[in-house]
């Protein structure tokens, strides 16, 4: 303790330079270059080169020429779109509800820990509990219970490893994000506007018009896009309910790595995650946007 | 004292009458306190709430009654005997559970210091943190699993060696950068909450060290949200699959789930129920120990 050079460092505080503070980015960035940086670096790099290591645009005209890259491209976007707007619609509700019960309340307490286990976790678990309950009618609880009621699920073209059962697992996982993302805002919805309004002679329907709507429509449309990104980018459970054979992109991907019958087949991957990537982008961009009109009423 | 009325009258029916409501109580307004108990939820939050109860409900319980339901068609806990009897499974657990006990305390060794330095010394730096560390909800973990899955396939044999060859090593460090984004607003909003100058002055000027100052002084104050990371990143270790199944490391629960899914899927599914309880526990645990009266108690992913 004695050996330690104490004054200069108990002067440290005022007198370091900026200096050594850069020093201290240096454990995260060097960990974010490492283990972000040079994955993202070889599929940015391998998407545009050759095998013989030369810039070309090859990898993305044969995805953009190949129907079956295209197809799933499709598919993503518009399981994606669905399973948004359910989300955002029913989690805005629910929210809604849940936000009117005071806050510390166990109503708001379970949901909003069941919206964090369902939105961050479900993934797997939340894929085996659907094949539990609408898997094939032998297995499937629910299947079976609703064939002897004499609604026959998968008679009617249903199936939990569809791209209709995969869009219906996603919405449990939309539903609660939804709830975390619109909470705040529903929260920053002043009561005393309702009152002024009600005040100023505006009915119920007005206030909703003229008020709680505008006010809302940022934040809402800015989870919306949230949601969009999540489904897009979402495999977990997909993977879990059905596997490589899914026709969505991640899908694509993973049949791409793993299938190494075809050569190239690494650089196709490479060229869909970029899509992939690109995609998010936009959305994410537009949600940044969105989002800086909303924080004005979240203050 | 006109405006309570009317809304009063109005009833609850618009979105924070219940919010209303209780400040009206606080306020010591002429209202006699037992009158809230006598009103009704508006029907537009019993539906919903009766709809979502359903929705969530349902499967959940299907999904209890099938995983009570032996391979012999008996009714007993053969299935989740099993998760500890078969080997493969406690395996895997056990290596998820040290994968989510590494990476939590390696998200809190990265994240916590920089957050610090920057809010207290690079202040300009704060919008590039909010950047990179929202890079992996742009990047889809498929993606970057393509990426890994490419390098374990091309490394040399040393960083093979050191890097691939366990998940331990292998997926690790990469949850570390997948929970980023959650650690890292969560851990903000901490810092963000406290006087980080004065504290940090404070103990500065008695002589601590900057390892002292970051253990004894700002972590007791952002215990509530260290947890919150922390319990978000094990609740990420302990269910991703993605990574882990695309660059082939069975051996961890989710992937050796779908492999026992395959066979037997009444012990997936008790694995399931566990897990998702596991999860809800530590996060409903966690909106006890949230001290602070809003924002702490859920974690904002953006």
């Amino acid at each position: 303790m004695t050996s330690e050079p104490a004054a200069p460092r108990r002067r440290g505080l005022a007198r370091t330079s900026v200096g050594g503070a850069w020093v201290g980015m240096v454990p995260f960035t060097v960990y974010v270059l490492i283990f972000m940086g040079l994955p993202l670096y070889e599929v940015v790099h391998g998407a545009v080169t050759s095998d013989t290591n030369q810039l070309t645009w090859q990898n993305f005209s044969t995805i953009f020429s190949s129907s079956s890259y295209w197809i799933p491209l499709e598919n993503s976007l518009i399981l994606s779109a669905w399973t948004s707007a359910l989300g955002a619609i029913f989690g805005t509700w629910l929210a809604a509800a849940v936000v009117a019960s005071p806050a510390g309340s166990l109503l708001r307490r379970v949901v909003a820990s069941a919206s964090g286990v369902l939105a961050y976790f479900g993934g797997v678990a939340l894929a085996f509990m659907l094949i539990a309950a609408y898997g094939r009618a032998p297995g499937g609880v629910l299947t079976t219970w609703l064939k002897h009621i004499g609604i026959d699920l998968y008679n009617q073209g249903f199936s939990i490893s569809s791209l209709l059962g995969v869009g219906v697992a996603y919405v449990f996982f939309q539903v609660p994000l939804m709830v975390i993302l619109i909470t705040p805002a529903l929260e920053g919805l002043r009561p005393q506007w309702q009152e002024a309004a009600e005040n100023l002679g505006a009915s119920k329907l007005d206030y909703m018009r003229h008020v709680a709507v505008p006010v809302m429509a940022p934040a809402f449309i800015g989870a919306l896009l949230v949601l969009f990104g999540n489904a897009f980018a979402a495999y977990a459970t997909a993977l879990a309910l059905v596997g490589v054979t899914i026709p969505l992109i991640p899908a694509a991907i993973n049949a791409a790595i793993n299938g190494n019958v075809l050569v190239n087949q690494d650089r196709i991957a490479f060229a869909l995650g970029v899509e992939m990537i690109l995609i998010v982008s936009i959305v994410m961009f537009f949600y940044w946007m969105v989002q800086r009109r909303a924080r004005r009423w979240l203050q | 004292m006109v405006a309570i009325g009317t809304v009063g009258l109005g009833g609850p029916g618009a979105l924070g009458g219940g919010a209303l409501i209780g400040e009206i109580d606080e306020a010591g307004a002429p209202r006699p306190p037992a009158g809230r108990r006598w009103q009704r939820p508006p029907a537009w939050r019993l539906v919903i709430l009766v709809i979502a109860f359903l929705f969530y409900a349902f499967p959940f319980a299907a999904a209890v009654k099938y995983s009570l339901v032996q391979s012999d068609g008996s009714f007993g806990f053969n299935n989740y005997s099993q998760i500890v009897s078969d080997g493969a499974v406690r395996d895997s657990l056990y290596t998820s559970l040290e994968i989510s006990a590494i990476a939590a305390v390696a998200v809190v060794l990265l994240m916590l210091p920089t957050v610090v330095l920057v809010r207290l010394r690079l202040p300009r730096l704060t919008l590039l943190l909010e950047g990179v560390t929202i890079l992996p909800l742009v990047v889809p973990p498929i993606v970057l699993a393509s990426g890994l899955a490419h390098l374990q396939g091309s490394a040399p044999e040393w960083l093979v060696k050191l890097w691939f060859n366990h998940p331990l090593t292998g997926l690790t460090p990469t949850y570390v950068v997948l929970a980023m984004p959650f650690s890292y607003r969560a851990i903000d909003t901490g810092v963000r909450a406290i006087d980080l100058r004065t504290l940090v002055d404070a103990s500065r000027s008695l002589g601590a060290s900057w390892f002292m100052t970051l253990t004894r002084v700002i972590l007791p104050n952002v215990e509530t949200a260290v947890l919150g990371a922390i319990f978000l990143t094990v609740a990420l270790c302990m269910g991703e699959v993605v990574l882990s199944s695309i660059m082939l490391y069975n051996n961890v629960l989710p992937v050796e789930m779908i492999q026992v899914g395959a066979s037997s899927p009444g012990v997936s599914v008790a694995i399931s129920i566990l897990a998702l309880v596991f999860v809800f526990v530590l996060l409903f645990s966690l909106s006890f120990l949230a001290r602070r009266r809003r924002g702490s108690t859920s974690v904002r992913v953006i």
